[in-house]
């Protein structure tokens, strides 16, 4: 019936009238029978019945017709009412949009970094857990060390071990290099959560000499199998060495601490490094029992590592230990910049909110003659306030459209712009989208905008006299509801627009100075580019030395190559790697070993990447031969740090108990780390002592691309040596991960302080220009009186001017109270830097002015004749 | 203003769904027979019965059909849904309490 009551509304109404047709025409027979005659009898019915019309549109109110009927009118008129005012609309649909397509999409990332629990049981009681030494606070563990505080802990309920690395994947398309990690056999068991096919690694499967398995993650099974349920028990060549495939992980599962793995393998220890106490090479993760506080594992762990520095103090001296809660480890980093670049978007979405908002009551406030007439006419008040919130949820919904579509195309562009080594750090994103969450998110900021745009109009009718508004409509008088209103809008939105301003242009002074940092190199022309042979084939004695100097010999041979060098580390890598322990000869035995980062280079490294030799000399290709004596170069770090005033060419080091290495050189200091991170000392050894098949190649060109030859050059001497990460050595520091971190972030709040810029000028113009316009009359008169163009300006600007600096005032209080939180991310920079403030301050007051300007140019061209003619 | 004189709000829904228990009814014989069990007491006049009847209708009380009546025309019969028939009981259970207490009240002063 209900639906009938909508869908056939003419049958219904029909039927209405015929029903009281059918009861009149009884009390009309009814009375013909107690004798009246026909005429008489029909108008009795009529009175006893009474108005037939307003008993009809009872039945309609019984129905809840009217209530549909006045929401489909108020929709349609509505409708009309944005289409006559397209420009308004379409305005403050694109305002609210993009408040709307920013908060959204950066909320989807905190959503998906910050929000969405880890994909594991319980992952509050995760915790990853590390060795500390002195020089780093979160550091590997070594596998023997991990054996002992596995089993001597009493707080964990399990521990487990787990080491990204890459591989050579082999297969009937060629070798291409991936992303893998091997771990102990409980490490999934103890995440929590099973495969989505096959089975999890057995207790044991981790022994060295088990079956070699592996697990492939949901990624690599759809991209190199096309999700194939028959993958399991076939054979993967990984290194050239074959494994079968006993499972797949969920899609939803990720570890970034181990990269974005794809072939996760159990851990089989056999290489030397994994027997040998003090190589740290792995990392750690636990789970606390019950009831047991991470401070308590720490603790624990700090005990035992002490009993294993009293019981090897060869190897564990200074080996102590740390813990870290997991959501820590694996956003950790990201928080702040995502809060961030939130609170940003935020500010954003309001400056836009207020700014539609005072649009709105522009806009009611000339229809106050219309809300006097509807008024008058009968509307309730209930009745006009439902008209306005229908067009403040026509303008929101139509807003909310286009801004979420928007935001669904800035997620995905955002997510293209991160570099792969971004992406592989952050595995997590891979499930960036619409999550209820998200969907919940968008909807609350319609609910608060809705709630704003219906109330904002009424604040102003509600309680005001309408009938006043009959009145006085003609004559236009200044309402000091809007004025006040609409004011103290325009300074919250510059009081906005000066916050993100703020932060831009610390962000951008940070950035510039990140920019600015000494590198100790040439970038210009430079590429590096990582180069991994098969074990098997170059993993013995001087192979890998061999094929090391004949890369570089072909590549200098290249047209166009200048020099070409080769270091074991990666040209600008982590800080906290390959370390080595070192002694100074002819100090006490007594003094703590210095332990230092190990970088293994060849002969032309330093000429090729343009290092300048601050004394002694570079290695010669004569320092690589065999037997010669063992030689070193130190950086400027290493020499102030371990020689302070005194010369460090000539003095000797010892390390491990090998013969003594002499010092030859002393280098300038070479960014090695992340651009934000000071320079550690570093020391430099001749590559030739190295077996490593994976190496980095360093060349500078005269211009044009080399890559290409190089790369042929490289498979050309075997078809499975892979190649990656190729970049110009500018690309290389563009996208280490602080300069990118600092660029989106300056580039994001930037434009975000730019729109908002824009907004809050329109903001102020808006009010400026609806005031002169109210006031026209008044100062047609004082110009009457003799009032000077220039007194005009004065005044109209002046209005400006307090708004402005109100605005600028909240605005500097607001950024000091918050600059706290972008404290960690500013590099060089301090949050209060006056420079910045001051710029910024008077940048704004100026384009305040600006947007004051033109209409005080409109109120200075009143002709005060046609004014008191109006009169 | 419409409403039969000293009917309490919902006496005349209770009324209705009463009249409408016994048999299928079109308006006025509704209106009719309140009239004459109440003794000619209660006069419902058709202002105060449709917005009624619609509004039960819209409640699932009560259903409505076209159907030929006693004098050879069509009318709209309204009878009462298995929805209504409960709604009656827990109406007039209520009714009997209440006019119960007000008499109760009544009496003693």
């Amino acid at each position: 019936m209900r639906v009938r009551t909508l869908v056939a509304r003419e049958q219904v109404e029909q039927e209405l009238d015929e029903e009281l047709q059918y009861h009149l025409e009884r009390e009309v027979e009814a009375g013909v029978a107690a004798g009246m005659d026909a005429k008489e009898a029909r108008y009795a019915a009529l009175r006893r019945m009474g108005a037939i019309g307003q008993s009809r549109e009872e039945c309609r109110d019984a129905r809840g017709w009217n209530t549909m009927e006045h929401l489909w009118s108020d929709v349609r008129f509505g409708l009309r009412q944005l289409q006559r005012g397209r420009e308004f609309s379409l305005l403050a649909i694109l305002i609210l949009a993009l408040g709307i397509c920013a908060s959204v999409a950066i909320f989807a990332f905190v959503d998906t970094a910050l929000v969405k629990p880890l994909p594991y049981k319980d992952p509050a009681t995760l915790l990853g857990i590390y060795e500390r030494i002195p020089t780093c606070t979160y550091c590997n563990i070594s596998w023997l060390d991990y054996l002992d505080w596995k089993a001597q802990n009493t707080t964990l309920s399990g521990l487990e071990l787990f080491q990204g690395r890459g591989h050579t994947l082999t297969s009937a398309s060629g070798a291409v290099m991936v992303r893998g990690a091997r771990v102990s056999d409980g490490f999934f068991r103890l995440l929590g959560g099973g495969m989505v096919i096959g089975r999890d690694f057995h207790a044991g499967e981790d022994k060295a000499g088990a079956p070699r398995t592996v697990i492939l993650s949901y990624g690599a099974w759809q991209q190199h199998y096309g999700g194939d349920a028959s993958v399991l028990g076939r054979t993967v060549l990984l290194d050239r060495i074959p494994r079968m495939i006993v499972g797949v992980l969920p899609k939803e599962f990720h570890f970034a601490p181990a990269g974005a793995a794809e072939f996760w393998a159990p851990f089989h220890p056999e290489s030397e490094c994994d027997l040998r106490r003090s190589c740290h090479a792995m990392y750690s993760v636990g789970r606390m029992k019950p009831g047991v506080s991470a401070e308590a594992v720490l603790a624990n762990l700090l005990a035992i590592a002490g009993q294993l520095e009293r019981q090897y103090p060869a190897t564990n001296r200074n080996q102590s230990a740390n813990v870290q809660v997991l959501s820590e480890v694996i956003v950790g980093d990201i928080r702040p910049v995502l809060l961030l670049l939130m609170g940003g978007a935020g500010l954003l979405l309001a400056i836009a909110i207020s700014n539609v908002a005072g649009l709105l009551l522009v806009r009611s406030e000339g229809r106050r003659r219309e809300m006097a007439v509807r008024s008058a006419l009968g509307a309730s008040s209930g009745r006009l306030m439902s008209q306005f919130a229908t067009e403040a949820l026509l303008l929101i919904g139509a807003a909310m459209a286009v801004g979420c579509l928007a935001a669904h195309w800035t997620m995905q562009l955002l997510l293209r712009m991160l570099p792969e080594d971004m992406l592989n750090r952050m595995p997590y994103l891979a499930n960036l989208g619409w999550t209820p969450r998200v969907a919940g998110f968008a909807f609350a900021v319609a609910v608060l905008a809705a709630l704003l745009f219906a109330v904002a109009p009424q604040v102003q009718l509600w309680g005001q006299q309408l009938r006043a508004g009959l009145a006085e409509g003609s004559r236009g008088s200044t309402s000091g509801v809007w004025r006040n209103l609409g004011s103290k809008l325009a300074v919250v939105e510059v009081a906005t627009a000066m916050v993100l301003l703020v932060g831009a242009g610390l962000l951008g002074k940070s950035l510039y100075r990140l920019m600015q940092v000494k590198l100790g190199l040439e970038p210009g022309h430079l590429v590096t580019m990582d180069v991994a042979a098969p074990d098997a084939v170059y993993g013995q004695g001087t192979q890998a030395s061999e094929l090391v100097r004949r890369i570089l010999h072909e590549v200098r041979a290249l047209p166009g190559v200048r020099a070409a060098g080769v270091t074991a580390n990666g040209a600008l890598v982590g800080h906290n790697g390959n370390t080595t322990w070192l002694r100074v000869v002819g100090r006490p035995e007594t003094d703590d070993h210095l332990d230092v980062p190990e970088r293994d280079v060849s002969a032309e490294f330093f000429s090729t990447i343009g290092a300048k030799l601050a004394g002694g000399r570079y290695f010669a290709e004569s320092d690589e031969q065999p037997g010669r004596p063992p030689v070193a170069i130190v950086n400027q770090a290493f020499a102030r740090q371990y020689f302070p005033g005194e010369e460090a060419v000539g003095k000797r080091l010892t390390k491990r108990r090998h013969a003594s290495i002499e010092i030859v050189g002393v280098v300038e200091d070479v960014r090695q780390g992340p651009l934000n991170v000071p320079i550690r000392p570093v020391l430099y050894l001749p590559f030739h002592q190295n077996s490593d098949t994976y190496f980095t190649l360093v060349v500078r060109a005269e211009a044009g691309d080399v890559l290409p030859s190089i790369r042929g050059i490289i498979r050309n001497i075997h078809p499975e040596i892979v190649t990656r990460r190729e970049f110009t050595m500018a690309e290389a520091i563009s996208k280490t991960p602080a300069a990118y971190v600092q660029r989106s972030t300056a580039w994001l709040v930037g434009a975000f302080a730019g729109l908002a810029l824009l907004l809050a000028l329109v903001g102020l113009y808006g009010v400026i220009a609806y005031t002169v316009s109210q006031r026209t009359r008044e100062i047609g008169v004082r110009m009457a009186l003799g009032a000077q163009t220039r007194q005009v300006y004065r005044m109209v600007l002046r209005d400006a001017a307090v708004l402005s600096v109100l605005g600028i005032g909240i605005g500097l209080g607001s950024a000091a109270m918050l600059a706290g939180v972008a404290k960690e991310m500013l590099f060089g920079v301090s949050p209060w830097d006056a420079g910045v403030l001051v710029v910024i301050s008077l940048g704004l007051a100026a384009a305040a002015q600006l947007a004051g300007f033109v209409p005080a140019r409109r109120a200075a061209s009143v002709d005060p004749a046609s004014v008191l003619r109006m009169e | 203003m419409s409403k039969p004189t000293g009917l309490v709000q919902g006496a005349l829904d209770l009324l209705i769904l009463k009249i409408l228990a016994l048999e299928p009814a079109h308006g006025w014989a509704i209106a009719q027979r309140i009239e004459q069990m109440s003794n000619d007491v209660l006069q419902v006049g058709q202002s105060a019965l449709y917005p009624a009847l619609h509004k039960l209708e819209q409640n699932g009380w009560i259903q409505a059909e076209w159907a030929i009546s006693d004098n050879n025309r069509r009318a709209k019969y309204y009878s009462l849904t298995a929805a209504g028939r409960k709604a009656l009981a827990q109406e007039g259970a209520q009714w009997e309490r209440l006019s119960g207490a007000i008499t109760a009240i009544v009496r003693t002063v």
